[in-house]
């Protein structure tokens, strides 16, 4: 059962992503190479996994009765990564590791590098299918837990997915939530001039999904669909996300040039130059507290 | 000589020798192993009957799961289940899985260590008229380079079903290879079958070359080491039931009695058990080695003797081939 949001809770989590924030931009400048846009956009949703919606036990990571987390869009893992840490599965410490030989921390996630990791990923389009096969699992051993996935738009793209949904619906798949990270961009540009998705709700509509859509930076809402979601019984769920890439920093939120890299590895139009660009995110972050959910109400 | 330690069917040699799919030994050790532990689940990409998994669908209808013509999904949900307690069976044509949804596989199920078990049916140009679209012939080549997985050929109805009840004694992703056609049953019952161990069918004395062969193509080796037995030449003939991990020490031994190895298979000759021997001798033992197989080529419809005459795979090719592995030592 997941607990309705209150508001001293929703301040207490809207600090965590702040900090998340941090963690993301210091361990990508610390990498040298890896993806901002994606992480900086799905930590509110991170955020609310992590510290409100799963079941789980950071100590524990293998427990039997956890929800599982599953990432279709691997590249994503640094905020992943940084929920982790700041939730207590490994120090904080470690995230200066990602990418790095020897880590735990791959480049994309991998499951038996880094205990709390589901999957490996990083390919994409296969995380909705492996978190049917999990929800399958548990339901032949009659285990209560849930699956959730997240996966990015672009894969949506990927044939594989639409072979994933249409199992779930067929097998009535409802200890899954997906969750897609709607943020219109890919690496080659934006979603809708590379290979168009919309009508995107009415696709899974269709494909008889209920369907729910929501601001991604907005807590309260989105963990409010997660409860709804839960309660659907007759279909699978999806909750499309709206989330803006970047978000928390000016020069990257909606610019798909930092789908791909961190700060401070290129000079970008309409950012500060290279060498500057690490100190001003990190500087606009420590202003943002309060700012994402007002700008989205 | 067949081997007297090992049980083979007596009848090899006979005119109408008992012929019988590798792929029934996958449905009937698929259902004991429903049988024997409830954790066993099986998937099929709408080819159930044609891969036998049908019979495990009938018997036990809750762990079967109908994936349509989807097979990376089918890849991907089998993934799941095997991080999750189970222990997934998949099965569709080797062209499609693990042909078609290869990165899916080596992402979801290698590198992830999932507990899964890829059924490849239809392999080799024995699956005859149904053309080179569905004759699995680099399935071996694309499995066996991945790290960790466990690869079976089996070589008859019986190591086919022996194979599948083994690829689930231990925890990690296996590839088994089956074909369609009816071909000889080679072993019995009672024949011993090791995982990773190859045995030696045929034996004799002061032998000269050894053939090295693997899945229904072994019955060819053995009726052209019996030809050259009595024209004079003696040889060795190998089982290779487990291409991956591969029986290194046999390999020696074998290799050490004879000095020239010739390998059999219904495969490209690039990658394969070919490949796989020559990979290892090269590195551990060098000796003159022949390769019968496909020669870089796709093969067409046809009967399946048809087609291994045609493409220089059958008994008159292999005896060929050890004259001129012996006159290269």
């Amino acid at each position: 059962m997941i607990e309705e949001l209150h508001d001293d809770k929703l301040k207490d989590l809207e600090l965590k992503a702040n900090q998340i924030r941090q963690l993301i931009i210091e361990s990508l400048v610390e990498a040298g190479s890896g993806h901002s846009a994606g992480p900086l956009g799905m930590t509110d949703i991170f955020t609310a996994f992590y510290f409100h919606i799963l079941n789980h036990d950071p100590k524990n990571p293998d427990w039997e009765d956890r929800d599982r987390l599953v990432l279709s869009n691997g590249h994503i893992c640094p905020v992943r990564y940084a929920a982790m840490a700041l939730s207590g599965y490994f120090p904080i410490e470690e995230l200066k590791t990602l990418r790095k030989l020897n880590s735990r921390l791959q480049g994309h996630p991998h499951r038996s590098a880094l205990p709390g990791v589901e999957t490996t990923s990083g390919p994409l389009g296969e995380g909705i299918s492996q978190a049917i096969g999990m929800a399958l699992a548990a339901k032949l051993d009659n285990k209560k837990h849930h699956i959730y996935c997240i996966a990015s738009d672009g894969e949506q793209q990927e044939g594989n997915t639409w072979e994933a949904v249409m199992f779930a619906a067929k097998y009535k798949i409802n200890n899954l939530t997906l969750v897609i990270d709607r943020n219109n961009i890919q690496i080659d540009g934006f979603t809708e001039n590379i290979m168009p998705l919309e009508p995107f709700r009415a696709k899974y509509e269709a494909f008889n999904w209920k369907v729910f859509e929501v601001d991604g930076h907005n807590i309260k809402m989105f963990v409010d669909a997660i409860r709804e979601a839960r309660s659907v019984f007759e279909k699978p769920t999806a909750i499309i996300a709206h989330t803006t890439p970047g978000k928390g920093v000016d020069f990257m939120e909606n610019r798909f040039e930092w789908h791909g890299m961190p700060p401070d590895t290129q000079d970008v139009k309409g950012a500060p130059p290279k060498g500057q660009q690490t100190k001003k995110a990190l500087d606009e972050l420590r202003t943002l507290q309060g700012k994402i959910v007002s700008e989205h109400q | 000589m067949l081997n007297p330690d090992l049980k083979l069917n007596p009848k090899l040699f006979d005119q109408d020798v008992e012929v019988k799919p590798t792929r029934h030994g996958y449905g009937d050790g698929l259902v004991e192993l429903g049988e024997q532990n409830p954790n066993v689940v099986a998937l099929t990409a709408d080819l159930a009957e044609s891969t036998q998994a049908h019979r495990f669908a009938e018997k036990f209808p809750d762990r079967f799961f109908q994936c349509g013509v989807a097979e990376q999904n089918m890849a991907a949900i089998a993934a799941g289940l095997g991080v999750s307690g189970k222990i997934p069976f998949m099965s569709s044509y080797a062209t499609f899985s693990p042909g078609k949804n290869w990165e899916t596989i080596r992402t979801t199920i290698i590198y992830n260590q999932s507990n899964v078990k890829i059924a490849g049916h239809h392999s080799g140009i024995v699956t005859g008229p149904d053309g080179a679209t569905h004759q699995a012939t680099e399935d071996i080549a694309i499995t066996r380079c991945w790290p960790w997985i466990k690869v079976f050929v089996p070589c008859d109805y019986f190591e086919g079903k022996k194979a599948t009840i083994a690829s689930a004694n231990f925890e990690g992703p296996a590839y088994l290879r089956f074909t369609r056609d009816k071909t000889p049953i080679m072993t019995t019952e009672q024949t011993p079958y090791e995982m990773g161990k190859i045995s030696t069918f045929w034996v004799s004395d002061n032998p000269k070359a050894v053939i090295f062969g693997t899945g229904h193509m072994l019955y060819y080796a053995l009726v052209a080491a019996s030809e050259l037995e009595k024209e004079g030449t003696n040889v060795l003939v190998a089982n290779v039931a487990t291409i991956k991990p591969l029986d290194g020490q046999t390999i020696i031994d074998l290799v050490g009695k004879t000095g020239a190895a010739v390998t059999v298979e219904d495969h490209q000759v690039e990658g394969g058990l070919g490949g796989a021997i020559a990979e290892f001798l090269g590195k551990n033992k060098p000796a003159p080695m022949e390769f019968i197989g496909l020669q870089d080529t796709f093969a067409e419809s046809g009967k399946p003797k048809e087609l291994i005459e045609k493409y220089g795979m059958g008994k008159e090719a292999i005896k060929q081939a050890i004259k001129k592995v012996i006159a290269r030592k």
